[in-house]
């Protein structure tokens, strides 16, 4: 036979598959910045394979169980491994984070990416990001010797940078239980449907009869992390909600983003989109907020 | 860096491999066990055309360590037919003459193992949407689409 070229993962690493949570934790200090955690792998392997991290020990945290799997205990708690496609098919209530994992750009990856790893990547364009952040959802991270608990917000540092220390990994997010009447959507734009989003954006609302008690919109692929809208969300809160409203405040969150141009579309796109898929995802989040 | 023996199931028969950390499921397959069915498009997770099943579920062998399959359980192309039976899905395939060069043939078919698996009776637009990953040069698609609904209307005439 010929010998072919589907070798093509050049850079040398130990693999390490540890099983306790201790164990990683571990590793991570032994090892620190020359060490990489895997979970699905399907960022890592990539950057891997294009040689633009190049990790001496990799550690695989697939065989933790610890790390792995969704608990209910008043707040929802989701475990960094658990797959993409297993939060899709068992939350489907959580609207937004349900069509975000289901936008994902293949089924294969769907099942073999985790909710930890999308955050963990710090993509501007994560799909889970956005909901995440419109839920308040908190991330809990670990060292071998401490754990602390952050916003999902101050998570994000810029493209690829996140607030977790080089001996640390993300252990679980946890969702604070949704508020009564409360509702969210997600919306993603992206050239085909198998991509990464040109831009997307997430919102949820909270409503008392006819007016908006609590408002959060958040959007992807728009600034060097996922951000909220701040300024709109407080324009919506006290106000009667109607389609005029979310119109306006669209706008008004399109006008608080700074995207930029790049392969995927241009800055100037990318802010038109914004205003219409923020709309339309808080007309869709009033709906079900019923 | 050295070799690590893993133990696996590899289309029904148990297996030992001795790999490097760095080795990729696909290549594993293609070059060790000269199942040369499972293709190599792209190797970063954009075409598909490296799908087979772990643990029944469809993943990607380029983004794939080999060492991450300890214990597994793989399913490729070549362990589909079972006892010189072709799966359902393979004569839909046929019977639609659902290829043209035939590249992406492997991993339409594990595509649409894995579909009928979760959802024995999808709609055209369910097919579409499961097998939005898997790119196709040659035949746009409908005749893909087709074998998969009429294999799951095999497999549904069969169950009846
Ligand atoms: C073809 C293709 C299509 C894609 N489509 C989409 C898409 O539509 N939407 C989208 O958002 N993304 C997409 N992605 C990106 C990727 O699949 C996701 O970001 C995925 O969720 C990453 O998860 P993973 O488990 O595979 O991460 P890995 O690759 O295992 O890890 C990613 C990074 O996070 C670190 N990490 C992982 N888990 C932890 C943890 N628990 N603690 C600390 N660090 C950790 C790793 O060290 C690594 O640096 C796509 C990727 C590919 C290859
Ligand atoms: S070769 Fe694996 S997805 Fe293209
Ligand atoms: S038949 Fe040629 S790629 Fe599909």
């Amino acid at each position: 036979m010929l010998p072919t070229n589907t070798h093509i993962l050049y850079p040398e690493f130990d693999y390490h598959a540890p099983t306790t949570l201790y164990e990683v934790t571990e590793l991570l200090a032994q090892y620190g910045d020359s060490a990489r955690v895997m979970a699905g792998g399907t960022d890592l392997l990539v950057q891997m394979k294009m040689e633009r991290r190049q990790p001496s020990q990799v550690i695989s945290l697939m065989h933790v169980n610890a790390l792995q799997g969704i608990s209910q205990n008043g707040s929802l708690d989701i475990g960094a491994t658990t797959s993409i496609q297993e939060i899709h098919r068992r939350l489907p209530q959580l609207y937004a984070l349900a069509e975000a994992c289901n936008g994902f750009s293949s089924i294969q990856i769907m099942y073999m990416a985790t909710l930890g790893g999308n955050l963990c990547n710090a993509s501007p364009a994560s799909d889970s990001a956005p909901p995440l952040l419109t839920y308040d959802a908190r991330v809990t991270l670990k060292s071998k010797t401490a754990e602390r608990v952050l916003p999902l917000e101050r998570f994000f540092l810029g493209p690829g940078k996140t607030a977790m220390q080089p001996d640390e990994l993300l252990a679980q997010i946890s969702i604070p239980a949704p508020l009564p009447h409360s509702g969210s959507a997600f919306i993603k734009i992206s050239r085909v449907v198998a991509d990464i989003s040109q831009v997307c954006a997430a919102a949820r609302l909270t409503r008392e009869g006819n007016t908006i008690r609590d408002a959060r919109i958040a959007l992807g692929s728009v600034a060097p992390t996922p951000v909220r809208a701040a300024g709109a969300e407080r324009d919506l809160i006290g106000e009667t909600f109607s389609p005029a409203l979310a119109e306006k405040i669209g706008k008004q969150a399109a006008q608080e983003i700074s995207p930029i141009s790049d392969v995927r579309a241009t800055r100037e796109y990318r802010q038109q989109v914004a205003a219409v898929i923020v709309r339309d995802a808080l007309l869709r989040a009033w709906e079900r907020a019923q | 860096m050295d070799k690590k023996t893993i133990h696996l199931t590899l289309n029904g028969e148990a297996r030992e491999w001795r790999v490097y950390p760095n080795e990729l499921l696909l290549n594993t397959l293609r070059e060790q066990e000269f199942l040369t069915g499972t293709k190599y498009g792209c190797g970063i997770g954009e075409c598909g055309a490296c799908t087979v099943h772990v643990n029944g579920a469809p993943r990607l062998a380029c983004l794939t360590l080999a060492l991450a399959c300890e214990g597994a359980d793989i399913l490729t192309i070549e362990g589909l037919a079972r006892d010189g039976k072709l799966d359902a899905v393979q004569e839909a395939f046929l019977g639609q003459s659902a290829f043209q060069c035939g590249f992406c043939t492997s991993d339409m078919i594990m595509m649409t193992r894995a579909l009928l698996n979760e959802n024995p009776q999808p709609t055209e637009t369910q097919v579409r949407d499961y097998l939005r990953g898997n790119l196709c040069r040659c035949t746009g698609y409908a005749s893909i689409v087709r074998a998969a609904l009429d294999a799951a209307e095999m497999e549904r005439q069969e169950t009846a």
